[in-house]
């Protein structure tokens, strides 16, 4: 029986008027790779902040390794983030004036503790460490992103959560992120993104189509899984 | 990994960070430069006021009571001159400034009938106790006179310095000769002083002493003294220093109130009662003190200047930085991780501001003591701790509006770029 990492029970967000999110019931087992794809505006970006623990849902549960974390402070959120979640974003968010390795550390130091060889064996794992010491600027769009894959992972998250990781990107950077997403789901790492590229959406173990603020598909992609 | 972000940080943001020096400079050296002429300024300040005269006058006891009781009497009762010098062997002796002892009297002016005399040391030099040389005298009191002719010396005897009035009225001339109480005298300078000794005739104490036969006596004594502004103590002690208790007569004793050096004058000089001439002492303390309050208003105003330039430039860095301290924020950060961050920025920023604006004050204020007093300003070191702690709360304050902003900051509002 695979461990629960990650449960939504009748979540919804409420801004005033408009719910965002609808009553969404979403159970995520450890070592998933699941995808969550929808129009703009279907609450695909508030259900991430959800699951990042950067926002709480007006209604519902969100248990996040068989601990309800929808009511707790912002300050428990951030511990609750820094230690479970990994992030990655479309825009990279890399701070400028700090080198990919010193990029990584940042992640350590509000962690725990900056490690530098353990952040340059983080870049050789998504394959930067030649790159280690260069700034964001001096790197491609997909290394960029890679430094922020390494960023994510520089902590042993339980979940790896990604804001349209490929939005940025063109074909062959996608094509590498996506490799390191494979790997790293082989290696037992739990991987929800949210996108709008099928492509990307369709490589994943599961797909869930969101409109509206609610799930209108949970598509199980374990047949052709692997072989995309 | 703290400093190296620190660093990097003050490094790119040069421009900004140099601004917020700037304005540190700029309100240090304002708040450096006021402190040290306020802490500086009250001695220069006195010794301005010294032009107008004494601030103290020394009679017998009995005179004293006949001056209280009848206005200006008139009294046998007479200080003696060999008293004089010891002034300067009170504790607070080195406030003495200047000193002149006074003899009155009348005599037979030949042509114009009874006049008044008025005996003194018009200069005086002499070696003290300690070694100390001193120079004083009534010409040290007497700055605003206006002289025709000279003054006169220590030892001219046969020498007298005539009030322009008496003068024009008996159509007497610098140069002339006159005769008073059936002796010659040289009138060597015509004075006007714009009040009462403009009807008089001034000679050496000596001089005055054997036309009245009264070897070494004076009517008075007139001191100059630096002082220090009175308080609820200095008051109470001038109504009867025996109400003070232990603690407070030392305090008293030990500061140079004008009630506290009268105090002092009266244990050296027999017979003697020191008085304040209350219109000058009180003028230099009101002086005084507004000097102050303009020296720390300017103080104050500079410091919230500096304050809301901080403010202003601190928020616009952070509004600037959003975007990364929301990172920041998503990576793991707790609102006082940012809030350190940013303190730590501009409080070394500051910090390298308030030197440059301490040593930049300090150039300030020796231009306004050179300006304004002619001479140097002593450089008081708990400016520095002064200095340091208003720029600490003026970068502490001038940065809450940008931490407040940090507090609020929400991740997700700066990188989904909503």
């Amino acid at each position: 029986m695979p461990k629960k990492i990650l449960e939504l029970q009748n979540v919804s967000k409420i801004y005033g008027e408009l719910r965002a999110l609808s009553d969404i019931n979403l159970t995520v087992n450890a070592g998933d790779w699941l995808s969550i794809m929808g129009p703009s505006g279907s609450g695909k970006t508030t259900m991430i902040n959800i699951i990042g623990c950067m926002d709480t849902p007006s209604v519902g549960k969100v248990i996040l390794d068989g601990v309800d974390i929808s009511r707790e402070n912002a300050a428990s959120l951030t511990r609750i983030r820094r230690d479970k979640i990994g992030l990655i974003f479309q825009q990279f968010h890399l701070i400028s004036y700090l080198t990919a390795v010193e990029n990584v550390m940042v992640a350590q130091y509000y962690h725990s503790m900056p490690d530098e060889a353990e952040a340059l064996e983080a870049l050789a794992k998504v394959g930067l460490a030649e790159r280690a010491g260069h700034l964001p600027a001096q790197l491609s769009g997909g290394e960029q992103q890679r430094v922020c894959i390494a960023r994510a992972l520089i902590n042993s998250p339980q979940i790896l959560l990604g804001d349209e990781p490929t939005g940025n990107l063109d074909e062959e950077n996608e094509g590498i992120v996506v490799d390191i997403f494979r790997r790293l789901h082989e290696e037992g790492v739990t991987i929800i993104i949210v996108t709008h590229d099928p492509e990307v959406g369709d490589v994943a173990q599961r797909k869930i189509i969101l409109e509206h603020g609610k799930i209108t598909g949970d598509i199980d992609q374990s047949a052709t899984f692997g072989k995309i | 990994m703290f400093w190296r972000m620190i660093t990097k940080t003050l490094i790119r943001q040069k421009g900004k960070m140099l601004m917020i020096a700037f304005t540190v400079v700029l309100g240090v050296s304002l708040s450096t430069a006021m402190m040290n002429v306020m802490l500086g300024v009250g001695d220069k300040v006195n010794r301005e006021l010294k032009v107008y005269g004494a601030n103290i006058t020394v009679r017998h006891k009995d005179a004293a009571l006949m001056s209280d009781l009848y206005g200006q009497g008139v009294s046998d009762k007479f200080l003696h001159e060999d008293d004089v010098l010891k002034l300067k062997s009170i504790f607070w002796g080195f406030n003495i400034l200047d000193f002149a002892p006074m003899l009155e009297g009348h005599a037979e002016l030949a042509g114009a009938g009874d006049v008044s005399l008025l005996g003194t040391w018009p200069e005086k030099h002499a070696v003290l106790p300690t070694g100390e040389d001193l120079h004083t005298g009534l010409k040290s009191l007497r700055t605003w006179w206006e002289i025709d002719g000279e003054w006169l010396n220590e030892d001219e005897n046969n020498s007298v310095m005539m009030g322009h009035l008496l003068a024009s009225r008996n159509n007497i001339h610098v140069g002339d000769n006159i005769t008073l109480a059936g002796k010659s005298f040289h009138v060597k300078a015509i004075f006007n002083d714009g009040g009462n000794s403009d009807e008089k005739i001034l000679m050496t104490l000596p001089a005055l002493q054997e036309i009245m036969n009264l070897p070494g006596k004076v009517s008075t004594i007139e001191v100059s003294a630096l002082t220090t502004p009175d308080n609820d103590l200095a008051r109470k002690a001038a109504q009867d220093p025996r109400s003070l208790s232990p603690e407070e007569y030392e305090t008293w004793y030990c500061t140079a109130y004008v009630s506290a050096i009268c105090h002092q004058i009266q244990e050296v000089i027999r017979d003697g009662v020191a008085k304040p001439v209350r219109q000058v002492a009180e003028s230099e303390g009101t002086i005084l003190n507004k000097t102050t309050l303009l020296m720390i208003l300017i103080t104050i105003l500079s410091s919230i200047g500096s304050a809301l330039a901080i403010s202003n430039l601190i928020t616009a860095s952070v509004i600037e930085r959003s975007q990364e301290l929301g990172l920041l924020k998503a990576l793991g950060a707790y609102n006082w991780h940012i809030a350190l961050l940013v303190l730590v920025e501009v409080m070394l920023t500051g910090l390298a501001g308030g030197v440059v604006g301490y040593f930049l004050g300090i150039g300030f204020a020796q231009i306004i003591g050179q300006t304004v007093f002619g001479s140097y300003i002593e450089i008081a070191r708990m400016v520095i701790l002064i200095v340091a702690v208003i720029l600490f709360f003026v970068t502490l304050f001038g940065s809450i509006p940008a931490i407040r902003y940090l507090m609020a900051l929400k991740p997700t509002e700066v990188l989904h770029g909503k």
